[in-house]
């Protein structure tokens, strides 16, 4: 008989996360949070500053026509002066870019699902589906604001869920369709059923797909919003804010406005990523080092 | 005469049609007894994998008949009588190595508490208790392959196959497992059908060694394996060893020749 040390020597073989051990010598001591949190986002924050100070330098030193390119330290005062209108349009315009990002979202989900269950679906819509992909869909905004009425905040919802639909629907349905066969073939071993293949392993693998898709899509959402705006309807969103200043001339407070869409699209953006990060931290691209 | 696990009569499978069509198997008669631990050796392209993959209902038969358990291999795989051992781990990288283990148990819809217990005994029989909520990526390449093993044998089936399982490891990781896998077909006495193509590996662990060649692929000669159990690294240093290995070689060659 084989000694039972033997046996259990592969026990101990070292995990492949274990290489970065090996560094973890280079390193006095735990980093902090703070330590870890100025090395990740550091370089990114100097970088800001460093293209903010070069803009307002230049903008000054050659004398750069307002008109043309406002200096940052104007932008900042008329976002502080108009903060409280600007920020006003930019929650209704998210309001639009929400709801259609869910709407759009949902009817993705559905559809995606759809591929699953029949292949006529998957054969005779996916490929219409993908060439819509890549067609400019914005350039459905007046035709939705005639189809909704342009006042309402429906017809920009409208157009946003289209183009949200695209994305999300084509990658969720390639995370469901494209499974490893070996997992598969698993399951048919343990004879599952289709709901539980469905529920067990394309789901779980679609995730990734899924969430990628939603982060591109929520940029989407808020570009759909804002261009569906500037082809009419109520004043008192970003569209029109930037499009009624830029007309006045007033680039400055135009700035302010896109600086508020930045701030929102990157904090949609973001929560998404948090959501991502809940949903799978299992997934290859969010394991933190293990315990063991 | 013990009863007989697989039971095969000219059975033959032909992929593809026209100019494509691919004679994968050809006049395969085959009869695994209970108990017994079969290999199925040959080069690439001998139908070894398909041969399993009939076996278990993940392909079927175009000619001749198969009986798994005494059933059609369909019925077979519905009761769940084989678990299933791929060539990588397969394991769901959402899901603890616990979760793995009891994957079949859910499909099966054992209740949660017998499904606990059986995945602790199973990690227990490979040795992985510690490791029971550890996430497969943190496992090392022969660890992930004995959780794929208890999840195999998570229900207790009769029969299990394995399709390569040792052909992503090292040589000194597949010899440890080679070990372990012995030692379990012992304890637990299950019906193993195991494909390789590593003709050490075949001689050490199987009571029957079926040879196969290609084009078309066929059973060329079956070598008994008459070394004694329990078996261990003297079994390997054996002159009965070395001799059963160079059989097996020879066979392998003269189907090569034909």
């Amino acid at each position: 008989m084989t000694e039972p040390a033997d046996r259990d020597l592969d026990l101990f073989e070292p995990r492949e996360t274990d290489v970065f051990a090996g560094f973890e010598g280079d390193i006095p001591g735990e980093p902090g949070r703070i330590e870890t949190w100025i090395r990740a986002y550091g370089p990114a924050g100097v970088a800001f500053v460093v293209v903010l100070v070069l803009w307002e330098g230049l903008t000054r030193a050659f004398d750069v026509e307002t008109f043309l390119l406002p200096k940052p330290s104007e932008i900042a005062q008329r976002f502080v002066v108009n903060f409280d209108v600007i920020w006003a349009a930019g929650f209704r315009t998210f309001f639009e870019a929400l709801g259609g990002f869910v709407v759009g979202g949902v009817m993705a989900v559905v559809m995606a699902l759809a591929t699953v269950r029949w292949s006529a679906v998957r054969e005779g819509l996916l490929p219409f589906a993908i060439a819509a992909n890549t067609t400019p869909i914005i350039a459905l905004a007046p035709i939705a604001n005639n189809w909704f009425n342009v006042t309402s905040p429906v017809s920009k919802m409208a157009v946003v869920a289209v183009i949200v639909f695209f994305p999300v629907m084509i990658n969720t349905a390639r995370g469901l369709l494209e499974v490893q066969p070996e997992e598969l073939e698993l399951l048919r071993a343990a004879a599952a059923t289709p709901r539980q293949v469905l529920r067990l392993v394309r789901i779980p693998s679609a995730l990734p797909f899924f969430f990628s898709s939603l982060k591109v899509a929520s940029a989407l959402s808020i570009i759909g919003a804002i261009v569906a705006e500037y082809f009419g309807g109520p004043q008192d969103v970003l569209g029109q804010y930037i499009l009624n200043r830029a007309n006045l001339f007033q680039f400055p407070d135009a700035w302010a406005a896109i600086v508020v869409a930045s701030i929102i699209g990157i904090t949609f953006y973001m929560v998404i990523v948090v959501a991502e990060r809940l949903a799978m931290p299992w997934h290859v691209s969010l394991r933190k080092t293990d315990t063991a | 005469m013990s009863d007989a696990v697989v039971l095969a009569r000219g059975v033959g499978k032909v992929f593809g049609a026209g100019a494509a069509r691919v004679e994968a198997l050809t006049g395969i008669d085959l009869r695994i007894d209970q108990g017994e631990f079969i290999s199925l050796i040959g080069p690439s392209g001998c139908g070894k994998s398909t041969l399993l993959r009939l076996i278990g209902d993940l392909l079927q038969p175009s000619t001749g008949e198969l009986i798994v358990n005494g059933k059609e291999p369909r019925q077979a795989r519905l009761d769940r009588d084989y678990g299933i051992v791929f060539q990588q781990a397969t394991l769901l990288d959402w899901r603890t190595v616990r979760a793995n283990v009891e994957l079949p148990l859910e499909i099966m819809g054992v209740p949660k508490e017998e499904r606990q217990a059986r995945a602790t005994e199973m990690l227990s029989l490979v040795q992985l208790q510690d490791f029971a909520d550890h996430h497969p990526w943190q496992l090392s390449g022969g660890m992930q392959q004995r959780v794929a093993i208890a999840r195999a044998l998570s229900f207790r089936p009769a029969l299990l196959l394995m399709d390569e399982p040792f052909g992503a490891l090292d040589e000194m990781t597949r010899e440890l497992m080679q070990q372990e896998v012995l030692r379990i077909w012992t304890e637990t006495e299950t019906t193993v059908v195991f494909v390789t193509h590593s003709i050490p590996e075949a001689v050490f662990l199987s009571t029957r060694v079926v040879v196969m060649s290609p084009r078309p692929g066929r059973i060329s000669q079956v070598v008994d394996v008459p070394l004694p159990h329990p078996r261990d690294v003297d079994t390997r240093e054996s002159d009965d060893y070395y001799r059963l290995i160079t059989e097996v070689r020879e066979a392998l060659r003269r189907g090569e020749e034909r």
